[in-house]
């Protein structure tokens, strides 16, 4: 018999069952979210394709042919190589940034745990990034680049990718609730990390005594093992770096988590 | 004991803007420079300067137990704290103070159609709207035929939801909440939409969830589905619980309130009206006050009201409502000529018979109007007696046999058999 206690204040212990109770919930919501993205559309998967495409061809050019940056291998496969964690990120990040004003009916009119609503952007994210995947796979064919054994930890890396943005999604979006100045961060981050991140360039072009620095950002380590995982011996990985960015990613998840979680009894008063 | 409440309390806080009356420019400018030296100091808490915080008690102190099969109405004015009740114990937001034990799974139905995506279809929106209202796949798909016929939209099942009219859109949020199967179900007045046979059909399912044995909790204002599906109610009033009980009783005692029982009301004349109804009594065939009235004679409504100046082209009149609110009858002087009245100043007064055997036995609730047709209402008092008609309708009485009495004429026939 399901028995439940309602107070002020009440602590968070049934909060691991209730989110095993409601993943039927979470899966649904994302497969809302990825349905309704081709309804009534002409061309519909085909956008999936061709923004990552596009991507790699314009900053191919840029970083490649105009600013010359140096590279062994074939330019588009590093560029590639990238785009596919920094999309994951960016997709999820914008997803989750606004999720809970979009939602605001569900969240005045029904209970659930409410972070299930930014997290079903990682679902959404994780398809498009599957479909991208396949094209990198293509891509690596024609010129000619395999993969060694390393590609086996890209899972591990996926889900650093994902942890990344949900924790920096978590906290806009909750912030956002009651200051929606928030929201305006989101695309300001994802346009700004395109360039800051090594996406367009690799990250050995920073020199020795910053690259420490620059590993603050979450998506340099992640990028970095992507690379790492993806391209052959070719590519070394910094460790102390990697393990920087690591550290913090999983920082953000937890400590957006930990926000959310705090402050999400008060959503359907203030939304 | 399915539902207690203990001490339940929630407030809210609200903010005003501050009005001031600022006369000189130094004033204005020492407003303005203290609001943003506020901002400075205190960046993302709310500005005192310009805004006064204000607290409002939703709820207040709320105690009540529900039963294992009960079916608890709750009922009250528009801002009483009934959503509020229905909010906190759905868990969406939280109490200030106080303790809620419930034993069971519950479901709340707060609005239709939560949750519908309008780009998807109603096939999809069913899914969609099963799984946030609590239901898994497996439930749903078995239930599928069910809710489909339930909300009669077979043929726009692959239609996207946009395309669906009010009314089936409506039914179909309605359909995928009736077929939910917990051991406690919330709903919110999700009765006010909707056309009169899908209102017919949501009390009817709601009936069939009461005889199920499951717990519900019901609110709404319309009091004879209350008083027809709930054995119990509560009323709610500015966040307290101002009478519970018998679900009749304390419907009637919410919807006598400000009425008088009695045969007779008057209002002291104000100054400075140019028209006031200054009193209404109810009076029987011989002409004395009462308000238990015996159907096989007439009765009469007096009003007398009166003028401090000349008043044209008005007239005064009467409605007749039953105690749940429905209109049955209004008249007016107008009704014999067709010709407003005008008078001078002064007293004047008026009276209407009402026939015999047009009224079933029954309580029934006076209205009295003054005014000006097309241009306004002079005085205007509503709901403000009460009257019983009393005695037998007519040689086998049922229980509810409607409201009009008026015996009407039958002819009957008789042929011989017809052959083979």
């Amino acid at each position: 018999m399901n028995e439940i206690i309602i107070e002020p204040n009440r602590n968070v212990s049934r909060f691991w069952k209730e989110l095993w109770d409601y993943r039927e919930l979470f899966f649904f919501l994302a497969w809302r979210d990825i349905v309704v993205r081709y309804k009534q559309t002409v061309i519909g998967i085909a956008w999936t394709v061709i923004r990552p495409l596009l991507t790699m061809i314009v900053l191919s050019i840029v970083f490649g042919r105009i600013a010359k940056l140096p590279s062994d291998l074939p330019y588009p496969i590093l560029v590639f190589a990238a785009i596919l964690p920094w999309q994951f990120f960016s997709n999820t990040l914008s997803g989750s940034g606004i999720s809970l004003i979009s939602n605001t009916n569900m969240i005045t009119k029904v209970y659930f745990p409410r972070i299930i609503i930014p997290s079903t952007a990682m679902v959404v994210s994780l398809v498009d990034f599957l479909i991208s995947l396949v094209i990198f796979m293509g891509l690596m064919l024609w010129y000619g680049v395999w993969p060694d054994g390393k590609i086996v930890v890209l899972p591990f890396l996926l889900l650093l990718a994902a942890m990344t943005s949900l924790g920096a999604g978590y906290w806009i979006t909750a912030l956002n609730v009651k200051y929606r100045d928030f929201k305006h961060i989101v695309p300001f981050i994802v346009q700004f990390g395109l360039y800051i991140s090594p996406v367009g360039f690799s990250s050995s072009v920073v020199p020795e005594k910053w690259r420490l620095l620059y590993c603050i950002n979450p998506m340099v380590g992640v990028i970095d093992g992507f690379r790492w995982a993806m391209l052959g011996e070719e590519i070394d990985l910094y460790l102390p770096g990697f393990l920087l960015s690591m550290g913090l990613g999983m920082l953000l998840f937890v400590s957006g988590a930990w926000f959310f979680t705090k402050t999400e009894h008060k959503f359907a008063d203030i939304i | 004991m399915v539902i207690e409440v203990s001490n339940l309390s929630k407030k809210y806080i609200i903010g005003h803007q501050r009005q001031g009356s600022y006369q000189t420019l130094r004033d204005t400018l020492a407003h303005t420079g203290r609001s943003l030296w506020q901002r400075l100091r205190h960046p993302l808490s709310v500005n005192r300067e310009t805004v006064e915080l204000e607290e409002f008690w939703a709820l207040k102190d709320v105690n009540f137990q529900v039963q294992q099969g009960d079916c608890l109405g709750i009922i009250g004015r528009n801002g009483a704290g009934k959503s509020t009740l229905l909010k906190i114990l759905s868990r969406i937001t939280e109490p200030t103070t106080g303790r809620i034990h419930i034993k069971g799974r519950i479901a709340s139905l707060l609005e239709i159609g939560t949750g519908f995506h309008p780009e998807l279809t109603g096939r999809e929106n069913i899914f969609l709207n099963g799984a946030i209202l609590g239901m898994t796949r497996q439930e749903i798909k078995r239930k599928f035929d069910e809710i489909v016929a339930f909300a009669e939209v077979e043929k726009f099942l692959d239609t996207p939801v946009k395309r669906y009219s009010s009314g089936m859109y409506v039914r179909l949020g309605f359909a995928v909440a009736a077929h939910l199967d917990p051991e406690i179900l919330i709903v919110d007045e999700v009765l006010a939409v909707g056309d009169a046979a899908f209102q017919k059909k949501c009390l009817g399912k709601m009936g069939d969830v009461v005889k199920e044995g499951r717990t519900v909790l019901f609110v709404s204002h319309n009091m004879s589905a209350i008083t027809r599906l709930c054995k119990r109610a509560i009323w709610l009033e500015d966040g307290c619980i101002r009478h519970s009980g018998n679900a009749d009783e304390v419907v009637q005692t919410y919807l006598s309130q400000g009425v008088i029982e009695g045969s007779i009301i008057e209002f002291g004349p104000e100054t400075g009206r140019e028209a006031q109804i200054l009193g209404i009594e109810i009076l029987d065939y011989q002409d004395m006050r009462s308000n238990n009235l015996l159907i096989d004679f007439p009765f009469y409504i007096r009003l007398w009201y009166q003028f401090t100046c000349d008043i044209n082209r008005y007239r005064v009149g009467i409605r007749i409502r039953l105690p749940d609110g429905f209109d049955i009858l209004t008249s007016s002087s107008t009704d014999i000529e067709g010709e407003l009245l005008s008078d001078e100043a002064g007293i004047h007064s008026a009276k209407i018979k009402i026939p015999e055997r047009l009224l079933a036995p029954g309580r029934y609730l006076l209205t009295c109007f003054l005014g000006q047709p097309g241009l306004r209402t002079l005085d205007r008092h509503e709901n403000v007696l009460t009257f019983r008609i009393e005695g037998k309708m007519k040689a086998y009485a049922e229980k509810e046999c409607g409201v009009i009495a008026t015996p009407l004429v039958w002819s009957l026939e008789k042929s011989p058999l017809l052959h083979e």
